[in-house]
């Protein structure tokens, strides 16, 4: 039996082929070290993320993440839910909230899962991997894994908003958290504590509606992870991961600037640091290619 | 007399009231006390300056602006980071009211028709709730043919770049564009939707009629 075990939400972007389907093989490659057992939630759907808001109403965007719940209970009983995207995680732990808050939304949530033959009884409990990490394992158990310290790598942590507001991981600040930068120095490398951008908003849903704007963001969080001398970012979000990665040759065109630093997840540094190879890290997952981690990732491990 | 104009005539001259009982956290509106600081915190305002920011708004709500709170783009530019939220001293779910007051207006058919955030809006709900899950490929293709054809193929074009490199990285799949990731039980998604759209209309209808 495993260490640790969860009912697993990862979400629609962790879905093969999806923007962020190397943020799961680097999950599983890093759980599969530290003993962690995530079971899929058998036909989970879309938490129905922030940016549904115009058609979602209120009841219809909870009784979503309910059927999530709902399925959860009914086929891994008792197991707390790990979500790995902030969106998912968010939308799930605030229907959560709110229904725990109000018997009447309970009540009509209760009424229109029925139609799809299922029902909740108990309020699961909703946590990010990350507070997994933190909370349930423990930074000490976490660094007993490295075999290979990413040594001299300079990296800045960007926490973003969904991980951070309005939850956030206990004990955290909502302007200055600090878990990252005390997960990039677990694994040898170098934080920025100083980093100051750490918790500006990538733009979310405008990098795709309105992305003047949401790249006028993300220029801001880019151009500070240089000027600390960064060699790469890193994040425990989907979306701030693809926003920050994927538009910096726009932002060039627009901006006449010259970036090209990688954007990683945290689980794709610790699989390296525990001695995973490129492909167990999906490192061949990025659209920037982080060459420092590939050279370390295909050095002997020291044991 | 369509529903805009009979929610008109039923809160006439109580536009508070109204966002009270029709907009989600809309009961927070009267606890603000005017400070600012979710203007000096929200990123989009910082950036290229909301019409009327949320601190705004909620004078304008009370001052009985209707048709002016409705009909501006400001809500839509939103970005949900919650740093409005956690930053409000008067605790004020802000993020919350912001899609609250978007959601009625375009309810009531009265938000700008071609914002893009709205429009993309609607279209992700419609993405993720179809199948259950979103399909990333259809989602970003119907942003871009919002506008017609011609202005479609622009934008794929001006894409490029960037589908091309996610493409690479295997994180984008051109096959999504013929089915892609679905649940099993679909069926039962719609008739819990149905039932929760039900649900809520009905609610809303009551507290309009009480």
């Amino acid at each position: 039996m495993a260490k640790h075990e969860y009912a697993f939400y990862p979400g629609c972007s962790s879905q093969k082929g999806a923007s962020a389907s190397n943020y799961l093989t680097s999950v599983e490659s890093m759980c599969k070290t530290l003993d962690v057992k995530l079971t899929e939630i058998p036909d989970w759907n879309c938490c129905g993320a922030s940016i549904g808001y115009a058609e979602a109403g209120e009841l219809p965007r909870h009784v979503m993440n309910a059927r999530n719940f709902a399925l959860s209970e009914k086929n891994l009983p008792g197991q707390e839910i790990v979500a790995t995207c902030a969106a998912c995680w968010l939308g799930a732990r605030e229907t959560r909230e709110r229904l725990t808050h109000s018997d009447t939304l309970m009540a009509d949530t209760r009424e229109a899962l029925k139609e799809a033959g299922l029902t909740i009884n108990e309020m699961p409990e909703i946590r990010h991997m990350v507070e997994v990490l933190i909370e349930d394992l423990g930074f000490d158990e976490m660094k007993k894994h490295v075999v290979r310290p990413l040594e001299g790598v300079k990296i800045a942590g960007y926490v973003g908003c969904q991980t951070n507001r309005p939850f956030g991981v206990a004990g955290e600040s909502f302007e200055n958290p600090v878990y990252l930068d005390k997960m990039v120095e677990m694994v040898g490398a170098e934080p920025i504590p100083e980093y100051e951008q750490k918790v500006t908003c990538c733009g979310g849903a405008l990098a795709f509606s309105e992305p003047e704007k949401a790249q006028a963001q993300i220029k801001d969080i880019v151009e500070s992870a240089y000027d600390h001398g960064a060699e790469m970012i890193v994040t425990p979000c989907p979306l701030c991961q693809a926003n920050v990665e994927i538009y910096q040759g726009q932002i060039n065109q627009r901006y006449g600037t010259k970036f090209n630093i990688p954007v990683m997840y945290y689980s794709q540094l610790m699989v390296v640091a525990y001695g995973g190879n490129a492909k167990e890290a999906a490192l061949n997952g990025q659209v920037i290619k982080a060459r420092r981690l590939e050279e370390i990732a295909a050095k002997p491990v020291k044991r | 007399m369509s529903a805009n104009t009979a929610l008109a005539e039923k809160y006439r001259n109580n536009f508070l009231k109204e966002i009270e009982e029709q907009v989600e956290m809309g009961d927070w509106v009267k606890m603000c006390m005017q400070c600012g600081v979710c203007s000096g915190s929200c990123p989009t305002n910082f950036q290229s300056a909301w019409e009327h920011p949320p601190q705004e708004l909620f004078m304008m709500i009370r001052a009985g602006k209707r048709e002016e709170v409705l009909t501006t783009t400001s809500m839509w530019n939103c970005t949900s980071c919650y740093n409005c939220i956690v930053r409000c001293p008067r605790k004020l779910p802000i993020t919350h009211i912001m899609h609250g007051i978007a959601e009625y207006a375009h309810r009531l058919g009265m938000a700008p028709k071609m914002q893009p955030t709205r429009f993309f809006s609607g279209l992700f709900w419609k993405n993720c709730t179809h199948t259950g899950r979103v399909n990333e490929l259809k989602l970003s293709m119907g942003l871009y043919f919002k506008d017609g054809f011609a202005q479609g193929i622009k934008n794929g074009m001006a894409m490029q770049a960037v589908a091309l490199g996610l493409v690479k990285a295997k994180r984008l799949n051109v096959f999504e564009l013929f089915g892609g990731h679905k649940c099993k039980d679909q069926k039962g998604i719609q008739a819990m939707l149905k039932k929760a759209y039900e649900i809520e209309r009905s609610r809303k209808a009551a507290k309009m009629a009480g």
